[in-house]
């Protein structure tokens, strides 16, 4: 039996992207997902948590470890309160941007993970959901 | 269940066993798979006497009591053994359940008086049976799926040797179709293989890949590029006519990569690119 | 040999150490005059769509100022990731390690000799 990990974190400025990317780090590697995988997930990480610090204002993290059948995985969950996506459809092509990035954040991260939901509201915020299996 | 039919139970053990064989042997489903009647025998005698001496007038309407695990280890082990020797889920199970026409009918020579006791007794025997069913078929697809893990773990490593063919050249052939997970493994493993052994150019041998369509095209091209980003270069060989002519007619782009024919035409090429030739040696006629 | 600049990244920078490493690196080329920059980034286990932005202008700026990048040393898992990602840094060098890298600028470097004999005149 593991334990699983259950962990609140905040993004709030750039020092709190690198204490997250650790923390999602140490849940890779306690459940044993190999480098490539792991080296995916944080990448992923980095750029959704980015996105929300830089687009959202902020925001919250959830950080998960899940398991379906024999199968494990971390999941995380960016929520922040910001301004929201208008059109989400156009915000997952390759080479869309509002900022100064190159556009990759949201369609680069969903390359790099098992599964990935998003869900966004105008003037409410943005939620976003990934999952990396171990094996995924 | 009381305890008195379970003491009787015990004492019919031979009859119970005659019953449950000669049911076995006149079903249709009755493969060949063993030996001789012999083997189903002594099988069968054993089975059924763990089970007789487990059972008691408590544990029967209790599948999670703990007296009942050396009962369920021996199932475990038995599937496992019987699916060793070749004999389908359906073949266990019907076997166990098997075991049930048996003990019912026992039954029904030892409770003759009382036809609400024989219905209760009846249900709970059924369900004890059951449960001894679906613990042989949690075994069977637990050890499935162990089998098809560590096979498809084998597989991908067996299928992706890095070969050192040259100081500074290493090659990797790829026998089978390149889906994504496999190229994450073919990457992985290539790409430590470049910085364990320092090489600067890598080749991918694909004369064993069936087919290359789009993806399998965009797997290649992302292969040769996380590979450039290491500061080496690749290869690709055993690029077979039909290959060409679909990848043309496919209209995939494939200028970009350096492809070559055969394995020693990549080989050739990349000892030039390094500034190494081979040339025959003249031999010495001093003798 | 030309001056060549080399930079070890040894932790995972956070973006305005980042931007801060851009300007400081591009005014040293600027400063020495060198012909080529080295990133060394073996000790970096990620790099994202913001690092790579990072690198990518060096490469460029440093173009503009008649040197060349090359990165070095880069993880196995960070080049598939930024395959991936979408990311294969166009027009930045790599090599597998500083002497390489050492190696591909100084070939890169045709008139380098030339230059020193107009210079020794």
């Amino acid at each position: 039996m593991t334990t699983n990990i259950r962990e609140q974190l905040s993004i709030r400025q750039e020092r709190d992207l690198i204490i997250c990317r650790n923390r999602v780090k140490e849940a890779a590697v306690k459940i044993g997902m190999g480098i490539v995988n792991q080296t995916k997930l944080i990448t992923a990480v980095s750029e959704l948590a980015r996105n929300m610090l830089i687009y959202g204002g902020g925001g919250n993290v959830l950080l998960e470890t899940v398991t379906r059948g024999r199968e494990q995985g971390v999941q995380i969950v960016f929520e922040d309160k910001g301004p929201g996506i208008a059109d989400i459809n156009k915000a997952m092509q390759d080479g869309f941007t509002t900022g100064k990035s190159m556009g990759m954040g949201l369609p680069g991260a969903r390359r790099l993970v098992s599964e990935f939901f998003i869900e966004s509201t105008v003037g409410i915020g943005t939620t976003v959901k990934i999952i990396k299996w171990k094996n995924g | 269940m009381t305890t008195k039919t379970v003491e009787s139970l015990r004492e019919k053990h031979d009859l119970i066993l005659t019953y449950w064989i000669s049911q076995r042997e006149m079903a249709d489903d009755f493969g060949g798979n063993f030996n001789s009647s012999d083997d189903l025998k002594a099988q069968s005698s054993e089975l059924l006497e763990i089970v007789l001496k487990t059972i008691t007038p408590e544990n029967i309407t209790d599948p999670y009591s703990p007296d009942l695990q050396p009962l369920f280890d021996y199932i475990s082990g038995l599937t496992i053994s019987r699916a060793k020797q070749g004999f389908s889920p359906r073949e266990t199970a019907t076997y166990i359940f098997s075991l049930k026409d048996a003990l019912l009918r026992a039954l029904g020579e030892i409770i003759t008086d009382d036809t609400q006791e024989l219905y209760r007794t009846t249900l709970e025997v059924s369900k004890f049976v059951d449960n001894i069913g679906i613990t042989s078929f949690e075994t069977f697809i637990k050890g499935r799926e162990e089998v098809i893990l560590s096979q498809a773990d084998e597989m991908a490593e067996l299928s992706t040797p890095v070969i050192k063919v040259w100081d500074g050249i290493i090659a990797m052939p790829i026998i089978g179709t390149l889906d994504s997970a496999r190229t994450q493994v073919v990457m992985e493993n290539l790409l430590q293989g470049i910085v364990d052994s320092e090489s600067s150019i890598a080749i991918l041998d694909i004369s064993g890949v069936p087919a290359v369509d789009s993806l399998v095209a965009q797997h290649l091209i992302k292969t040769v590029n996380a590979i450039r980003l290491l500061g080496a270069d690749c290869v690709i060989s055993g690029i077979r006519p039909e290959i060409a002519q679909t990848v043309v007619h496919l209209g995939i782009d494939l200028s970009k990569m350096v492809t070559k024919a055969t394995l020693a035409s990549a080989l050739k090429y990349s000892l030039t690119t390094l500034q190494l030739e081979v040339r025959r040696v003249q031999k010495d006629k001093s003798n | 040999m030309g001056k060549f600049l080399l930079v070890t990244i040894q932790v995972d920078l956070y973006d305005r150490l980042a931007l801060t490493l851009e300007e400081d690196l591009i005014q040293m080329v600027h400063k020495t005059g060198a012909r080529g920059v080295l990133i060394d980034i073996s000790a970096l286990s990620i790099v994202d769509s913001f690092m790579g932005k990072i690198i990518g202008n060096i490469a460029a700026m440093s173009s503009i100022l008649d040197a060349e990048t090359v990165v070095v040393g880069m993880q196995p898992a960070v080049a598939i990731t930024l395959i991936e990602l979408g990311l294969p840094l166009p027009g930045v060098y790599t090599a597998l390690n500083v002497e390489r890298g050492m190696a591909l600028l100084t070939a890169r470097m045709p008139d380098e000799t030339e230059d020193e004999d107009v210079d020794d005149d």
